[in-house]
């Protein structure tokens, strides 16, 4: 025991030590965070906009009005009518812009058929449906509000419910999905690079030939990284809690308990990498190609797994993150306890136990 | 007769096709400086691993301390102390925390290690580098503290591999005054080496070509059988005639 506690103790002194590692290590969460919480989001805000007014008239003004209004939006000024309106969009900076013809109030209320045309710039795809999206929804808003009056002989209409994140605010999509990678790249990075850093050293062998048990050599060098981790959940949640407002829903003990196994996961995962590389760089190469880029891809958190070919379905499957991810968005976002999550915690924890056994069988099979 | 501290008989490790180590037999005797000489790729550093319980033999015997290498490598472990050519400490720990770990790894209690880091500590003159990171010390300094951190638990045999490479010939020198003080002691240095100079520092010196052991004796009674003026000689007689290039 005494022997182990010297040995934890040494690790810590090397994490320590390493202020450059020690900044990774902490402020790698934190940067994360902010910049998923407020640079990259998929929320549109102040696009540049042009309304071409032919009609002036009040059905335009007020919808106009009505967009100016929105904080989506940065409405400017038509200079040059219809003729001007590709070079708008090719000089860039204008990604919306809204025609309203000649006499749109007339025929809204006489011809009972009124046309606004709107053009966005599509060359980037997903701005482009949103802010039509957010157009449509405000004159459909206005239409509503005229029809008010009139009454129809009947009508649906649909009453729309976002469960879980009623403003379909970016975070409660990204945290999770930070939480993963975050862990992913701290444990599977981290301890792939301290055990090989120990064989480049030559201690790796005075290890191995002292009366130390190569088990011991393994769970030493896991332990600091399992409380780093746990302190990098917790900065997290803070983070999430009070800088970005998404509390957690559910037991947070639960979210704490699946995230050692996720990180006990990640853990073993580094260790596997150990066993097979010999430099540090060719271990902090596998971390990254290996284990981030899946991570990003098949987690589910950038991009929809449902959407993704069968193939790349089943692959995603094998990836720790994606159960994971899913784990923490039933329980941080919809406060699910763990009846509805324990398939996944199965899949994660049978992961775990495989990479392990493989792992510690490698690492011991190259004593031999 | 002195009591024998290393045994083998027809020692062996094969690698698929590949012999790395051919029926070596040897005794090594308690306090003896034992020098294990040979090109690169000659089978030194795998007997070496198999003679310190990190490899398994493939057939022959052989005991350490009276342990055998087969059954009780862990006992052997304990009783053996091993420095390798890469110094192998920790270059971003302190002088103090380096020895308390090894000290630790060994399983010596805190009061114990306290004892001995002060001693060593003393003994090696480094006082004033105890709270300095090993990283920043000279060389000759580190290989010294290796040294003393590979015999902090007091071992009956110090495996040294290729201690001194890289080494200035003064540093060389001093540091063969720490091994002749361990000998002096009762501690048996089995030691392997490139420079022919330290050959003729140790008490019988192995000369191994291909695998095989092909010349065992005091360096002065191996100049006389081979003819030769210097260890050099001696060995450059023997290796000429090896098979395998380095691996």
């Amino acid at each position: 025991m005494n022997q182990l506690l010297s040995f934890i103790r040494k690790e810590f002194l090397h994490v320590l030590r390493d202020r450059k590692t020690l900044l990774i290590l902490f402020g790698l969460p934190i940067v994360q965070i902010l910049l998923f919480g407020f640079a990259l989001t998929n929320e549109v805000r102040n696009a540049n906009i042009v309304i071409i007014d032919d009609a002036r008239d009040v059905a335009s003004r007020e919808i106009i009005g009505m967009i100016s209004a929105s904080r989506s939006f940065r409405v400017r000024e038509a200079q040059g009518g219809h003729s001007s309106i590709d070079e708008m969009f090719r000089s860039g900076g204008v990604k919306l812009v809204v025609l309203f013809p000649a006499n749109f109030n007339n025929d809204l209320m006489h011809a009972q058929r009124a046309r606004v045309q709107i053009i966005a710039d599509a060359s980037d795809p997903n701005t482009a449906s949103t802010l039509t999206t957010y157009v449509s929804a405000i004159i459909a808003d206005y239409q509503k509000s005229t029809v008010q009056s009139i009454a129809l002989p009947f009508s649906i209409s649909t009453q729309v419910r976002m469960l879980y994140n009623p403003q379909l605010k970016g975070a409660p999509n990204f945290v999770p999905g930070v939480m993963a990678l975050v862990l992913m790249l701290v444990c599977v990075m981290m301890t792939s690079i301290a055990i090989v850093r120990e064989k480049e050293l030559g201690t790796m062998e005075i290890l191995l030939v002292s009366p130390f048990r190569p088990m011991l050599v393994i769970v030493a060098k896991v332990v600091p990284y399992l409380l780093l981790s746990l302190v990098n959940v917790a900065t997290i949640l803070v983070l999430s809690t009070y800088v970005l407002d998404l509390p957690v829903q559910g037991s947070i003990l639960l979210l704490f308990g699946v995230s050692t196994v996720f990180i006990l996961t990640s853990l073993a995962l580094g260790l596997l990498i150990s066993t097979i590389t010999n430099s540090q760089q060719s271990a902090m190469l596998f971390s990254m190609m290996g284990m981030l880029l899946p991570t990003v891809l098949f987690s589910g958190f950038m991009f929809p797994i449902e959407n993704m070919p069968i193939p790349l379905q089943v692959i995603s499957n094998l990836v720790p993150a994606r159960w994971y991810y899913t784990i923490v968005k039933a329980v941080m976002i919809k406060g699910l306890g763990i009846t509805s999550i324990w398939r996944e915690l199965l899949v994660l924890v049978a992961m775990t136990v495989v990479l392990v056994v493989i792992s510690v069988r490698k690492f011991k099979v190259r004593l031999a | 007769m002195p009591d024998i501290v290393i045994q083998t008989r027809e020692l062996s490790k094969r690698f698929g096709a590949f012999v790395a180590v051919d029926k070596i037999t040897f005794d090594v005797k308690s306090g003896e400086i034992f020098g294990f000489l040979g090109a690169n790729g000659a089978g030194k550093t795998t007997a070496m691993r198999m003679l310190s319980g990190l490899s398994h033999p493939t057939s022959g015997a052989a005991t350490v301390a009276g342990f055998d290498v087969f059954t009780q490598p862990e006992e052997i472990k304990r009783t053996i102390g091993y420095m390798s050519q890469k110094f192998s400490l920790y270059e971003d720990l302190t002088v103090r925390e380096n020895i308390t770990f090894f000290g630790g790894v060994y399983g010596l209690s805190n009061q114990a290690i306290k004892e001995k880091s002060d001693q060593l500590i003393e003994q090696l003159g480094l006082q004033a580098e105890v709270k300095k990171l090993v990283g920043s010390l000279p060389l000759g300094w580190k290989q010294k503290l290796a040294f003393s951190v590979a015999m902090i638990h007091d071992p009956r045999i110090v495996f040294l591999d290729e201690p001194t490479g890289g080494v200035d010939p003064l540093t060389r020198r001093q540091f063969w005054d720490l091994i002749y003080a361990a000998a002096d002691r009762g501690v048996t240095i089995f030691v392997t080496t490139h420079y022919m100079d330290e050959a003729e520092y140790c008490h019988r010196v192995s000369i191994m070509v291909d695998g095989a052991i092909k010349a065992l004796d005091t360096p002065r009674n191996l100049k006389q059988t081979f003819n030769a003026p210097t260890m050099d000689a001696v060995f450059y007689q023997l290796a000429r005639g090896a098979q395998r290039t380095a691996d």
